[in-house]
């Protein structure tokens, strides 16, 4: 880890179990060259996702979310990647008034066989974090602790 | 208001059938309202309809499921009341709606404001453009566009749209304007830094009442909130910034594509945060991707309990 210290972000996926989370162990298969920055949360399904998740990650310390299901019409359960685009969509709209900028969250469809293209998912949204850089964190009981922070890094 | 003796007659009327009709009447000073719940005759006499009644009545619906509840409504409630119904939280035929046109209410931290000092209120005489309080023998004169909540300035649906009486002549215009987001414009072309510091600073003040829950006629889980599980464990005990503003998150996410904006969570908040304005980012999201407005319409099924194979409004990342 010493040797990545400062040069990883913190990045969440939440992969649906049937699909993406496969779509991953096939890129994993295939020997395919990834970022290291992301770490997996295996779920259920999409639909299992409660938006509230993502908030919950980036104010607990991630920098980014990305979340990934079965393509539409190819849900296990038929339906549960329907409800959690609407769900989804939603959430990826609201977040930048609470100040996280619009590309800190994405949500994509990959399927099992899909090795090369969770490769380049993967790869892209890393990059799109750095180069966002490290998301704003909240820190100590009071608003002041984490905006005098904020204010030094600003100088 | 001069429609008040027509409304506590048609209250009169429809009373022996009920269990209670909720309603408004005078409280503890003369510049405040207070809900009044009226079983007989004696109650019936107290009911006063004027600007001061703030209060979204449709909250206590889900909990009085079972009673045939009369129930007051200004147009901004009765748009709860209608979602309510969609969402089958009560039903039609145990509820029935009084509703009169609102011309607006007061904002009582507006009143503070401009008066100060509000502890011995001794009159208040309401007229159509003004108010005049009478605090410590010393009267203050207010324009009432001046002390209006701000949601009654750009209010669109005045008159309430659903009702089984309705009292007074009508005021609503045929086709409501488009919402009006421009202070959320605003403050959506602030850069994020400012915004998050925004949010930060504003939510220090929270004291974790939940006083905007319990306003709320859309919170119905009461007990089983998630902000009190620890199983899981959404919120901490803790008293922190973190915790205070992911509430409100968990608040504004809960009522999406469901909140009709009645502004009461805001009213109740004891410190004044503008948590409004979240619900309104949340609404004008849903009014842009679904074309949808909570509470209009009886027949409508709210956005996330439904969805379509194709969505014409989601354009996803293409990588």
């Amino acid at each position: 880890m010493p040797v990545l210290e400062g040069k990883e972000l913190r990045i969440v996926g939440f992969l649906c179990n049937w699909c993406s989370y496969g779509g991953a162990d096939t890129a994993g298969v295939g020997r395919f060259n990834q970022p290291t920055d992301l770490r997996i949360i295996k779920v259920p399904c999409s639909g299992r996702i409660d938006p509230l998740f993502i908030v919950k990650a980036l104010m607990n310390g991630a920098d980014g979310v990305l979340v990934s299901g079965c393509h539409p019409r190819d849900c296990h359960y038929s339906e549960g990647n329907f409800y959690a685009r609407r769900r989804l969509e939603i959430m990826q709209k609201f977040l930048p008034i609470l100040g996280y900028e619009p590309g800190r969250f994405e949500y994509t469809w990959v399927s099992a066989s899909e090795g090369q293209r969770w490769q380049q998912v993967v790869t892209e949204f890393t990059d799109q974090i750095h180069k966002l850089g490290p998301a704003p964190k909240i820190v100590g009981p009071e608003a002041s602790d984490t905006l005098s922070l904020m204010q030094a890094a600003l100088k | 208001m001069k429609f008040q003796e027509e409304l506590k007659e048609s209250i009169r009327k429809a009373l022996p059938e009920l269990d209670v009709v909720i309603g408004w009447c005078g409280s503890f000073d003369p510049l405040h309202a207070t809900p009044h719940f009226i079983y007989g005759e004696e109650d019936i006499e107290k009911l006063e309809i004027s600007p001061l009644n703030v209060h979204n009545l449709a909250t206590y619906l889900p909990g009085m499921r079972g009673k045939k509840v009369g129930v007051v409504v200004k147009g901004c409630d009765s748009r709860s009341v209608v979602e309510l119904l969609q969402e089958k939280l009560i039903s039609r035929d145990d509820i029935t709606i009084f509703g009169f046109p609102c011309t607006g209410v007061i904002d009582q931290s507006k009143v503070k404001k401009a008066i100060g000092y509000v502890g011995n209120v001794q009159s208040c005489d309401m007229s159509d453009e003004s108010l005049v309080v009478v605090v410590d023998d010393k009267p203050h004169s207010l324009k009432l566009s001046e002390v209006l909540a701000e949601k009654c300035k750009s209010c669109r649906y005045p008159d309430a749209i659903i009702s089984d009486y309705f009292v007074g002549d009508r005021i609503a215009k045929k086709d409501p304007a488009e919402p009006n987001y421009k202070e959320l414009e605003k403050f959506e072309k602030l850069a994020v830094s400012e915004r998050f510091g925004y949010w930060l600073k504003e939510l220090d003040r929270c004291i974790r009442c939940y006083a905007c829950r319990s306003a709320c006629p859309l919170c119905v889980c009461r007990d089983h909130c998630i902000a009190e599980s620890r199983d899981p464990h959404w919120l901490s005990q803790e008293n922190n910034v973190r915790d205070k503003l992911m509430f409100q998150v968990i608040h504004a996410y809960h009522m999406a594509g469901r909140c009709t904006e009645c502004g009461e969570c805001q009213r109740a908040c004891p410190v004044d945060i503008p948590i409004l304005m979240l619900k309104q980012k949340m609404n004008k999201e849903v009014l842009d991707i679904f074309n949808y407005e909570a509470g209009v319409n009886l027949k409508d099924t709210p956005p996330l309990l439904s969805f379509k194979m194709e969505e014409e409004n989601i354009t996803e990342k293409d990588w």
